[in-house]
Formats: structure tokens, C-alpha cells, sequence
């Protein structure tokens, strides 16, 4: 059984250089923490399902050139999809405004249980869809039906958003009926008329793969209505965007395919060559850039931090057990075995270590309030504290071995020389 | 004296070098920490300089952003005012000429149909009012703005940028020359110069990208609203949502949507102060006419407000400026450490040197220029480092941030500096140590 006291009593002697492990552990431990915490809830973010069938979806975002008025674009739009559907290695496409990781475009609709409710309304993210939209994504009914062809409007820019039927997300039909079953009931989008919700879909995401929806990305409504508009006096800039699933190996010839048979079809459109034809997976990819790269990077620090740590330790004790060579030859003289001083140095950086995560550990709660209020990140459960803690225990007795091993090495002898 | 302090210096030098010598490894293990710790700063600052610098220093205390409140208690962010003018606010704004300069700003798509068989191009425009190009300071190539008559006559004009210059007329002089815009002619007035603030403060929130997609095309903002020309994203509403209740352009513009931002010149703070009271007489004035249910909720933030309001400096940048400030405090704790056992490893040495007449303000100055040298060494190792981090930084932030990061010789002379600077602060207690060591007692004990 070890002795603390002794230690204890040897590191009094070196207040300062023991302060200065102590400091940094509890440094480390506070960055590490919250850094770790920080790549945890990005690589949450960065991961989490769209909810539809990315791999084999692709959307093409089409401008109206010529100001057409809205017959003449819904009459396009039909025929656009026609021909979408009819070409070979496409499983089925329709006509929304937007598409699931687009960082942005979609609408918000304000949803209502009255018209004249008191209460705020709910939020959630809107596709304009039609009956092939759920094949198209390849998201599943878990309750209620599909669109029929007959429910599917057409919207120009001044229509009022106030559909018969309407679909959500699970995520939406619990949080506006918390108690019972949504589909058969009523809601207002707008306060002219209210919506039935005919279809309960399992997940899909808004188009806003951002952190500032954060809390409705999977509160999806789908609008059964073709919307016309080419930029003349919408409330919001015109244009549609097709979404296309291919069958399996067909995406690559499809994406080649899809446009050219649009402009076959008619020349007064505007695909952008650079980004008017978007696969989801590319979507993906930048929608979550900044989220992968700030991951990366975290991470990256944390190890360059966690090698500091270790290298000073090692520098520190390799720099104790060369000043204490003569009293670790009186001890071996004395009759302390190697395997006591090996176990003396490694109680002693087991100690500082010590001291120092519990310093760390306040020093991580108050690092984590601070980036809560300034940068909205979530309150870090105490378990990544705990296991920061762990690694640098680990990370002390590792980098103290080999100096104690030294240390271990000096002979008896050494009690009888000078310096 | 000149030349003895030369020689003084260089002895100093040459123990440094011996003492480096002789913990090769201390020594290197400080040197890479110093490295890292330095050049890890110095990335990160790199992006947070080229995201939080001030777009337009010579004018951002005297350009503002006013706000009023036209959405309510009920319906208004925590209070504060929508970022946005409703057109009724915008107008009368404008119309109020209570500033040295006004300027309002929304901005929508336009299809550019090229005279040839090129095929149409979508180009991202603003409508902005004509005292835009003065207010910002925009640099014209050829030609320039359009005067207060082509804004009250609705003229179909336009100023384009260089890049859609060079794509339509090969970069020639296109001054008087005609574009078609939305299937209408336009008369070009004037080329802007390759102008890109960053961020583009004035109009980020018609835009979702402050560091990217530059504008190609300015309209007047009359001529705009004739052709009722939407705004392309941002038009935010108070209380539902935005197609519910605006059966026609008409409904639109007299609306409490917000969608246009608005810009006021202030030279002086007095023009500050007496713009702040008219800004809230008018709001008490909209509600003493009824259409405001609530007292007077109006901002007037300069450019460094405004930006902070926007949060423009993204998150990513300022919390990785965080996590390495933490990063070089550590390696710097880490290093006093290592020096504190560097310096007292040769206390038989300082107790010699001492005994032999050295006076403290010697050791002093001998162990200081030892840990500049080391901080210098540092700061070298520092300087491969960053530039193999500006190297690697598209992979972590947005490639449009990254390239605005650049390793220019400020960022180099800085390098340096902070290495060095840090490496003497942490010196100074491993140098006070060595300071306080007694001649006699290490020559006893060395006896």
C-alpha cells in the first residue's frame, strides 16, 4: 500500500511546477469536453435521416422565361411531367418548390386548430407535392391515404394557400395532436378555409438542412397543388423544381437525360448549366459542409491537445525524477523495490491528474453555460465530462510510465554520489 | 558600448544554443508546442479576420440601418424589429429625405436573353435606389448610376457587373448599349468596377450568403416595383404565412410584409441624433393614425451593429477562434512547465555563474533571450504550420469563407510576434526561478 503522505509532502516542494500540470489538465479537460460535446451533437446533426430515398433522387430547378401567366405554366408543368415520367430508368417525379437538404426555399406555413385561436400558431415546412410525391420521395404512410389525382389544385402567386387535404409527418401529427390519432382532423393553413389530414407520412425533412428551423426540420406538411408562378409579383420568386427518382443505376444516364428532354419539350425555360441539377447526395455534401468540417477540426484539436498534455507531463516528470535521482538511490538503498517507485510516480500523476480534473470539470460546466448562451449549443450531459476525465487519467499514466520506468532504473548506487 | 552589447548578446546566444543543446529534448518539445499552438491561432484568426473585418472602415460609422416595428408585440422577435421595411415604412423613408443620402434595397432574379443564340442567363440583381453607388461607394468602370429623374420616371436602366460585362460584351465598354431583362430593353448606364464587400453587408438579408453569389445587375427600385418584381427569398410576414392573404400586387406592397432594407447616410452624430427623433416620431405618428397598436419600436444601428445583429460572423468561425485561443493557453501553461525544468536543470550552472560576479539583471537577460530565441524558432515552425493550415481550411469551412482567408505578411509579421511574445511571457517565472538561485548554496551543494 502506497503512502500518500510522502507524495503529498514531495509535491509541496514543487508547488509551482504541480500547479502548472494541475492547471493544465483541468484546461484540457474543460476544451476537450466541450469540444468533444460540440463534433457529438454536429456529427448527430450531420447524420440524421432525410427521410427519403437520397441515392436515387436528383432535382432539377426550372425558371420561366417570357412572364407566361399561370394556365400556361401549369399546362408546362403537366406536360414537363409527362415527360419526366415516361423516360426510361425514371421510377416516378413531381412538381414541388423546393427539395429535402436545399438549405433553404421551402414554405412555412403557419398552422392553426381555429381560426381564431389565441395561442401561437405551429410551424412546419411545406412541399408543394401531388400523388406521385410519396412514391417520388420514398417515404412511407404509416396512417390515412395518399393524394388522389383529382385532389391535386393548381396555385398561382396571389392564390390563397388553403387546401382541402393536406399530409404530414409523424413528427407534425404529434405535436399537433399530442393525445390522439390526426388523420380525419381539421386544420387551418390559412383562415379561409380548413385543411382535413388525410395521410400520416413516417419522416421527411423540410428543405432547410440549416440550424435555424432546427426544432421544425421534421415538421413537413405537403400541399396537394401544382404552384405556377414565373416571377410576376409573387409574394416569392417563381419557378419550379422537379423531383426525379431514378431506378436503381439509372441516376447517372437520367441526370443527362432529364434536362435535355425538358428543353426538347419546350426552349422557354432556364436550367442552370452550373447548379440547376442537383442530386440529393450533392445536396447533402454541401448542406453539411461547415457541420462535417467544424467536426473535423474540433476533433483535430482535441488530439494536438490531448499529445500537448502528454508531452508536458512526460517533460515534467522525466525533469522531477532527474532532480530526485539521489532520494530514489536512498529509498532503493533503504530497500524500496523498483516496483515502489514505479508505483510512487504513478500515484503521483494519478493524484495531480486528480486535482486537476475536478478543477476541470467546473471549469467545463462553466465553458458549456457560456457557449449555451452565446452560441445556442445544448446543455453537455455530465458522462462526456466523465469520460474527458477518463481519457486524461489514462493519457497521465501512459505519459508517466516511461519517466518512472526511469526513475525505477536508478541503482542504489546513486544515493552515494553527488548532485 | 555598441559593440559590447553586440558581443554580450551573441555570448548570450552561444549559451542559449548550448543549453539547447543539451536538452535536445525539452527543447524540441517546446519549439513544436509553441509551433502548434501559434499556428493553430493564427488559422482560425485568418478565417475570423475574413469574416468579422469591417467591409467599408472608412464609412461604417456614418452608414445606418433603420428599423421600425410594424409587426407588434405579439408578432415581433423578442421585442426587437423586423431586420426588414414594410414597402409603406420604405417609402416614406425614402420619400422623408431626412438623411444626407437614402438607399432602399430588395433583391429578385432576372433571365438575361442574351441578341445571339447564347443561351438565357438567371442573374441575381438588386433593385436599389439611385443614391446606392455614392452611399457605397461602388467603383465604376465605365459609365456610372442613374440620377433622382430616371428613379421618379421609372427609367428602364441598369448597371451590370464586370463579370456579366465580360460574359455579354467580351469586358468592352458597353455604356448606352441595350439587355434584355425579363423580355424588356434596358439601356446600360454603367459597368461597376470588380466590386465585392465582404460580407455584403448592405443588402445580406435579401440574401442568404453575406460571402457569395454576387450581385450582377442594378435596377431602380421604382422601375422594379412598376414591374412588381418579387422579392426572391426574403419577405417575411406578421402574422400568417406569406401567400395567405395577398390576393395582388397591390395587397403586396401595402401589406405589413417586410422585404426591403433600408439605408440612411449620417455624417455627423448630430445627424444621428436628429434622425433617431424623427424615426420615432414617425412611428408615434403611425400610431396616432391608427395603424400601429403599440408605442414607437424603432433601431437605427451603424454597420458593426448591423452586422452583429445579422450574426454574420458564423458560428463555426468564432467558436474554432475559441477552442485554439484555449489551444495556445494550454501550450502555453504547458511550456512554462517545461521551461521552469529546462531553467532550474542547470541551477548549478546559474549558481557558478553567480558566484563568479553575474549580477540577477545578467541572469535575467541571459535565460530572456534564451526563450525569445526558442519563441523565434517557434514562431518559424508557427509559419510552415499556418501555411500548411490556410492550405487545408477549404476542407473545413465553406469554400467561399476560405478563399476570403488569405496568409498575407501581416498575418506573417503577426505569426512571429505572437510566438515570440508568448514564449517571453512565459518565461518570465522559469526566469524569476532561475534569478532567486544562490550562488553559495549550489556551490555547496555541488561540493
Amino acid at each position: 500500500m502506497i503512502q500518500i503522505r510522502p507524495i503529498l509532502a514531495a509535491l509541496r516542494r514543487h508547488k509551482m511546477a504541480t500547479l502548472l500540470i494541475v492547471l493544465q489538465i483541468a484546461l484540457t479537460l474543460a476544451v476537450v469536453s466541450n469540444a468533444l460535446f460540440i463534433v457529438k451533437t454536429r456529427v448527430v446533426h450531420l447524420s440524421r435521416p432525410s427521410g427519403v430515398d437520397e441515392a436515387h433522387l436528383f432535382a432539377i430547378r426550372n425558371e420561366w422565361i417570357g412572364l407566361p401567366d399561370v394556365p400556361h405554366i401549369d399546362a408546362q408543368m403537366r406536360a414537363d411531367l409527362a415527360t419526366l415520367r415516361s423516360l426510361p430508368g425514371v421510377r416516378d417525379a413531381f412538381a414541388s418548390a423546393s427539395y429535402p437538404l436545399e438549405q433553404g426555399g421551402g414554405g412555412l406555413a403557419h398552422i392553426k386548430h381555429q381560426v381564431a385561436q389565441t395561442t401561437k400558431p405551429q410551424l412546419a415546412l411545406s412541399y408543394f407535392a401531388d400523388e406521385h410525391a410519396l412514391d417520388t420521395f420514398g417515404t412511407a404512410l404509416v396512417a390515412g391515404r395518399n393524394f388522389r389525382a383529382d385532389e391535386i389544385g393548381r396555385l398561382g402567386p396571389y392564390d390563397k394557400l388553403a387546401p382541402a387535404v393536406i399530409i404530414i409527418t409523424r413528427d407534425l401529427a404529434h405535436k399537433l395532436f399530442p393525445d390522439g390519432a390526426a388523420v380525419g382532423q381539421h386544420v387551418y393553413l390559412s383562415d379561409d378555409s380548413p385543411s382535413t389530414i388525410v395521410g400520416v407520412v413516417d419522416r421527411l425533412e423540410g428543405s432547410y438542412a440549416g440550424s435555424s428551423t432546427r426544432s421544425i426540420d421534421e415538421d413537413t406538411v405537403l400541399v396537394p397543388a401544382r404552384y405556377a408562378s414565373s416571377d410576376d409579383g409573387a409574394a416569392y420568386a417563381g419557378g419550379v423544381v422537379y423531383l426525379v427518382r431514378t431506378q436503381p443505376g439509372q441516376l447517372e444516364a437520367v441526370l443527362r437525360a432529364a434536362p435535355a428532354a425538358l428543353v426538347a419539350q419546350s426552349r422557354l425555360r432556364l436550367i442552370s448549366p452550373e447548379d440547376g441539377v442537383v442530386t440529393l447526395a450533392q445536396a447533402r455534401t454541401k448542406a453539411y459542409a461547415t457541420d462535417r468540417g467544424v467536426a473535423i477540426m474540433m476533433a483535430a484539436v482535441c488530439v494536438l491537445l490531448l499529445l500537448a498534455t502528454a508531452g508536458g507531463i512526460v517533460g515534467l516528470s522525466s525533469f522531477w525524477v532527474g532532480q530526485r535521482r539521489r532520494s530514489i538511490g536512498v529509498r532503493r538503498a533503504l530497500g524500496a523495490t523498483r516496483g515502489d517507485i514505479l508505483r510512487y510516480f504513478q500515484v503521483e500523476n494519478a493524484l495531480i491528474v486528480g486535482i486537476g480534473v475536478v478543477l476541470g470539470v467546473a471549469l467545463g460546466v462553466a465553458a458549456n453555460l457560456s457557449l449555451m448562451t452565446h452560441y445556442e449549443l445544448p446543455r453537455m450531459p455530465l458522462w462526456v465530462l466523465g469520460v474527458g476525465a477518463l481519457l486524461l487519467w489514462l493519457l497521465g499514466q501512459l505519459a508517466v510510465f516511461g519517466p518512472a520506468r526511469r526513475a525505477a532504473a536508478v541503482p542504489p548506487v546513486e544515493a552515494t554520489r553527488p548532485g | 558600448m555598441a559593440t559590447q552589447g553586440v558581443s554580450l548578446l551573441t555570448y548570450y546566444f552561444d549559451l542559449a544554443l548550448r543549453s539547447c543543446r543539451r536538452s535536445k529534448a525539452l527543447t524540441a518539445l517546446v519549439v513544436l508546442l509553441m509551433g502548434c499552438g501559434v499556428a493553430t491561432c493564427m488559422v482560425t484568426f485568418a478565417v475570423f479576420r475574413a469574416t468579422a473585418a469591417d467591409p467599408i472602415p472608412w464609412k461604417s460609422n456614418q452608414l445606418f440601418v433603420p428599423q421600425i416595428d410594424n409587426f407588434g408585440p405579439a408578432h415581433n422577435g423578442k421585442g426587437e424589429p423586423p431586420q426588414l421595411l414594410s414597402y409603406t415604412d420604405a417609402v416614406a423613408l425614402l420619400h422623408a429625405q431626412q438623411a444626407r443620402r437614402q438607399v432602399l434595397i430588395y433583391g429578385s432574379k432576372w433571365t438575361v436573353l442574351p441578341d445571339d443564340a447564347q443561351q438565357p442567363l438567371s442573374q441575381e440583381g438588386d433593385a436599389v435606389s439611385h443614391d446606392f453607388f455614392a452611399m457605397f461607394d461602388a467603383p465604376f468602370r465605365y459609365g456610372g448610376g442613374w440620377s433622382a429623374s430616371d428613379d421618379d420616371q421609372r427609367a428602364a436602366v441598369v448597371v451590370i457587373s464586370s463579370a456579366l460585362n465580360q460574359k455579354l460584351f467580351g469586358g468592352a465598354d458597353s455604356v448606352g448599349r441595350q439587355i434584355n431583362l425579363d423580355t424588356h430593353t434596358y439601356r446600360i448606364v454603367g459597368v461597376l468596377d470588380d466590386w465585392n464587400p465582404s460580407p455584403r453587408f448592405f443588402d445580406m438579408s435579401s440574401a442568404w450568403y453575406p460571402f457569395s453569389h454576387p450581385r450582377q445587375l442594378y435596377l431602380p427600385f421604382s422601375r422594379a416595383i412598376d414591374l412588381q418584381k418579387a422579392a426572391s427569398v426574403n419577405f417575411y410576414c406578421s402574422t400568417n404565412s406569406v401567400d395567405a392573404a395577398l390576393p395582388n400586387w397591390d395587397s403586396v406592397l401595402h401589406s405589413e410584409c417586410a422585404w426591403i432594407a433600408a439605408w440612411v447616410e449620417l455624417p455627423t452624430r448630430a445627424d444621428v441624433a436628429r434622425y433617431r427623433d424623427w424615426l420615432h416620431n414617425y412611428a408615434a405618428e403611425q400610431q396616432h393614425v391608427g395603424r400601429f397598436a403599440w408605442p414607437p419600436n424603432v433601431r437605427l444601428s451603424d454597420v458593426g451593429q448591423w452586422l452583429h445583429i445579422m450574426n454574420v460572423v458564423p458560428k463555426a468561425s468564432a467558436l474554432s477562434m475559441i477552442v485554439s485561443v484555449s489551444f495556445l493557453l494550454i501550450c502555453l501553461v504547458n511550456v512554462v512547465g517545461l521551461m521552469l525544468a529546462r531553467f532550474m536543470r542547470r541551477a548549478p550552472e546559474i549558481g557558478v555563474r553567480r558566484a563568479l560576479g553575474a549580477s540577477r539583471g545578467a541572469i535575467y537577460r541571459q535565460f530572456l533571450i534564451e526563450a525569445a530565441a526558442i519563441g523565434l524558432v517557434g514562431g518559424v515552425l508557427g509559419l510552415l504550420l499556418t501555411a500548411l493550415g490556410m492550405a487545408g481550411i477549404g476542407h473545413v469551412f465553406e469554400p467561399e469563407i476560405a478563399r476570403l482567408a488569405t496568409l498575407d505578411a501581416s498575418l506573417l509579421l503577426l505569426t512571429m510576434l505572437l510566438a515570440v511574445a508568448t514564449t517571453l511571457i512565459a518565461a518570465l517565472y522559469p526566469t524569476w526561478r532561475a534569478a532567486q538561485v544562490q550562488p553559495a548554496w549550489q556551490l555547496k551543494s555541488n561540493g
